[in-house]
């Protein structure tokens, strides 16, 4: 593709192309980090402890992964366009739960129509945020934070102190994340697909652009015409949507579903969002990169559980990338600038 | 779409040149109770480049702002080749073919030049994706046609404020804009990215685009345009050609009054020593900077954009570290990257950008003011509003600047009376040593009289000022000495009465024509700054 694109440069540009080629590098670099990382973390993990790579325990982290990747998918759409939704959690827990209790009130119904209902759920509440958010004019921190809060209320207050135990479900349901392809989890590639497409969409299609363009530099957003209001609501429908759909599988995993389910996922998923490469204030980023710090996530939490070390490591560890990551992109988008800024200067001279 | 037709349009029949391209009869648009434009009427022909001239307040941003679709007149017409429009908003205007260039371009930092460009009208492919290569080659080839070499494919993080123009004006061009409004585009250039802006709106006025162009510098004027209007309150005053014209016609004609020319007079021999830097050094920004400022005395520090003149007054001032030197202040040593230290010392800065560095615009006029003398307001720890605002008004009327009460946010004022409210701020504290980066960019004619003037009061008061200035004029009606700088280091110093504008420009390009005649003269203590010889 990057050939296909030089051919057609105009013949005065090769002095500029470099600026590109740095830019373009170091964001490849950016996402190849995170392989990397990831890599050594496997390798050293599988080092100590072979059952690592057991094929129940790659199943594990998939499936564990995919939840969040889903989420980041939504999350991501959302952080491009400087904004941030912590209702995901909730939002999260709520599906999980009314859509794990339909098998009780409703023997026999099909799994689509679950799945239906859990991504109603999401869209339902994705829209409340939306409609605050983007006519409202409220920040869209306070608005989730909020919602992150009421959602659960509302969530506890209709779960009680029940819960829905895997007995309940159908086994053709709890069976969902243990189906395999080659071993790898049915539902680890279907996410795999629809997270290449979100970021597809983002990449390739106005609406998608319009969204970096918003979290890039909203005053010139507005002067340019995007409808911010309307891509901004959009953004957060679709990342509650997103999220209601990750409930159901949740349920299908977990199998037990109480109150507390999802609780924090908000705050990892927006990890996995920055450690996977997305500009906290927007602007830069892909979902797939997000996808791969959701999967980085889940592969720290499960190398730490198979090696035997403390659950508590585990957010020290995730805090400790949150940072790094953050730090890394602030000191690359500064050196770029500078670097950008100093070869402009010397073309010009 | 409306770009479509209007691509076949250009297919053709390109316009013939002197065509009305676009025609705004009697536009008034009023905020509240301020009444912005009262009665705007302008005309622009196809291949025309157009000067809108006017006082800050004027009207003119107002009128631009309602060609762009901002703001909607509350009464007139605009009529846009031949048929009358209303624009509901920016993408109303733009497919009307108006594209607006303003001052300070509003990019996208994290996408390419080229997305910038077609953000909101990327060219597709099947199934409604965006045709990369497609939108490379197109605005490849807008730049082409502009004779810039910019990279399509690069993000626009980085681009220099002459280059982000480029790629305004190239997404204007790519919207097949017939009408190219330049509000202030020279403001932040230097000398050559000047030179080549008007490189490139001689080329869209060849290819026949009307461009409205505005500008506080009469000489830009001169050099490119044809035709001027005038707008002085809130009205249209003249149009004209504007071969036949001079400055002052133009002058007069914006103020309404012959401008007084203050005339420096004679200064009082300048006192003792106020503000000495020895050789400051901030490695790869500036070298071996000494300088002396004394009481009464105004210094200007001229120089090319980028030749390290601001650093040197962010360094003085403790904003930026600096790596070797000295700075004393009434003979006491100033610590290192402390503008506290440098406050309390007597020092004020006025910076160069005063939205960004000196005002809090989202804070009301007052609070601006009373910002640097804070510690001298307090009570028990409280700052009282009622003491705040005396000393607000005060200096507001000392400084006569207008505006609509002092609680009003400091970004309702326009730019000149920006500057004041900074000034104030500073002015407030009685310093010894005042520091005012480009006072006068962006400011009106008889706002930029009225700021020389205070500044030529300040001195005869005592205070030692270092005036950074890009415009010679300026440079050569308020200072005492000019220190000239060339690639971070000081060229050549000359006194008032050697000092011209020939002499400063070939001390601060290096084209040195004669070597430094003035500096042996200069009233400096002690600092025979000759001309260096480069590393």
């Amino acid at each position: 593709m990057t050939a296909e694109v030089l051919r057609r440069e105009p013949p005065q540009a090769p002095a500029d192309a470099s600026s590109r080629g740095l830019a373009e590098r170091v964001f490849r670099i950016r996402e190849s980090g995170i392989v990397v990382v990831l890599a050594l973390f496997i390798a050293v993990t599988a080092g100590l402890q072979h059952r690592f790579l057991s094929a129940s325990n790659i199943q594990f982290v998939l499936v564990n992964t995919v939840i969040f990747a889903l989420l980041a998918l939504g999350e991501t759409m959302v952080v491009v366009a400087r904004h941030v939704d912590l209702s995901v959690g909730s939002v999260l827990g709520m599906s999980a739960y009314l859509s794990a209790n339909l098998f009780g009130s409703h023997p026999g119904i099909p799994l689509p129509v679950v799945f239906l209902v859990g991504l109603g759920i999401g869209l339902g509440w994705g829209i409340v945020n939306g409609l605050l958010v983007a006519a409202g004019r409220v920040p869209s921190l306070v608005v989730t934070l909020a919602s992150l809060y009421i959602i659960r209320g509302i969530d506890i207050l209709i779960v009680g102190g029940g819960m829905v135990t895997a007995n309940t479900l159908p086994s053709a349901f709890t069976d969902i994340p243990k189906e395999t392809v080659l071993g790898i989890p049915y539902v680890a590639i279907v996410v795999a697909v629809v997270v290449a497409a979100g970021a597809y969409y983002l990449r390739s299609f106005r609406s998608g652009r319009d969204l970096y363009a918003i979290g890039s530099n909203p005053d010139a957003a507005k002067l340019a015409g995007i409808p911010i209001g309307r891509r901004v609501f959009t953004a957060f429908a679709l990342s509650g949507a997103i999220a209601g759909v990750a409930g159901v599988l949740w349920a299908a995993q977990y199998g037990t579903v109480d109150s507390t389910a999802g609780t924090g996922y908000e705050l990892t998923v927006v990890t996995a969002v920055v450690v996977g490469g997305v500009a906290i204030f927007g602007g830069s980023g892909s979902a797939v990169g997000a996808a791969l710090g959701a999967l980085l996530l889940a592969t720290i939490n499960s190398a730490l559980y198979v090696l035997g070390i403390s659950s508590f490591w585990d957010q020290a560890i995730a805090g400790f990338l949150l940072i790094f990551a953050i730090t890394l992109d602030r000191v690359i988008s500064v050196r770029l600038t500078e670097a950008l800024r100093i070869r402009s200067s010397r073309r010009a001279a | 779409m409306g770009a479509g037709e209007m691509a076949d349009d250009d297919a053709g029949a390109p316009p013939p040149p002197g065509a009305i391209a676009l025609s705004l009869q009697h536009a008034a648009k009023s905020f509240g109770a301020v009444q912005a434009l009262i009665d705007g009427s302008i005309e622009l022909r196809a291949g025309e480049v157009h000067a809108l001239l006017g006082e800050n307040g004027a009207g003119k941003s107002t009128l631009v702002k309602i060609l762009a679709g901002v703001h909607q007149p509350d009464g007139g017409t605009l009529t846009v080749a031949g048929r009358e429009v209303t624009l509901h908003g920016p993408a109303a205007a733009r497919a009307a073919g108006i594209g607006v260039i303003y001052q300070e371009p509003t990019l996208f930092p994290d996408l390419t030049v080229a997305e910038n460009m077609f953000i909101g009208r990327q060219p597709l492919r099947s199934g409604r994706r965006i045709d990369q290569q497609a939108m490379r080659a197109e605005a490849a080839e807008i730049f082409t046609r502009l004779g810039v070499p910019l990279d399509p494919g690069r993000i626009a993080r980085g681009l220099s404020i002459a280059d982000q123009q480029v790629v305004e004006i190239g997404k204007a061009l790519s919207l097949d804009a017939r009408v190219i409004v330049m509000d202030e585009p020279t403001a932040a250039l230097s000398a050559s990215e000047v030179a080549r802006l008007f490189d490139v709106v001689r080329t869209l006025r060849a290819q026949g685009a009307a461009v409205l162009f505005i500008s506080h510098r009469l000489e830009e004027i001169f050099e490119i345009c044809q035709r001027v209007t005038v707008m002085r309150d809130g009205r249209h005053v003249l149009t004209a050609d504007l071969e036949g014209l001079t400055a002052d016609d133009l002058v007069r004609a914006m103020v309404g009054r012959e401008l007084e020319r203050r005339s420096r007079g004679d200064q009082a021999a300048p006192g003792e020593t106020v503000l000495d830097v020895s050789r400051l050094t901030r490695e790869g920004v500036f070298i071996d900077i000494s300088l002396t400022v004394r009481a009464g005395e105004i210094v200007a520090l001229a120089g090319l954009v980028g030749s390290g003149r601001s650093e040197v007054a962010r360094a003085v001032f403790g904003i930026d570290r600096y790596d070797a030197g000295a700075v004393k202040v009434r003979g006491k040593p100033l610590r290192k990257a402390s503008p506290t230290g440098a406050m309390a010392a007597g020092v004020g800065f006025v910076p160069e950008d005063r939205r960004q560095q000196g005002l809090v615009m989202d804070m009301s006029v007052q609070q601006n003011v009373a910002l640097a003398s804070l510690g001298r307001l307090r009570r028990a720890g409280f700052i009282r509003s009622s003491s705040e605002h005396a000393l607000a008004a005060d200096w507001a009327a000392r400084l006569a600047i207008k505006y609509g009460r002092l609680t009003d946010p400091v970004s309702m004022l326009s730019g000149g009376n920006q500057q004041k409210v900074v000034l104030a701020k500073w002015l407030s504290r009685k310093p010894a040593v005042l520091i005012v980066d480009e006072p006068t960019r962006g400011i009106d004619i008889a706002t930029k009289a009225e700021v020389h003037h205070l500044l030529l009061q300040l001195a005869r008061d005592g205070v030692g000022i270092l005036m950074i200035s890009s415009e010679l004029p300026e440079v050569l009606l308020v200072s005492d000495r000019v220190l000239v700088m060339r690639e971070g280091r000081l060229a050549a110093e000359f006194a008032r009465a050697d000092a011209t504008e020939e002499r400063i420009i070939a001390a601060g390009t290096g084209q040195a024509t004669e070597p430094a005649a003035g500096q042996a003269s200069g009233q400096a203590a002690g600092q025979a700054t000759a001309e260096r010889s480069e590393p």
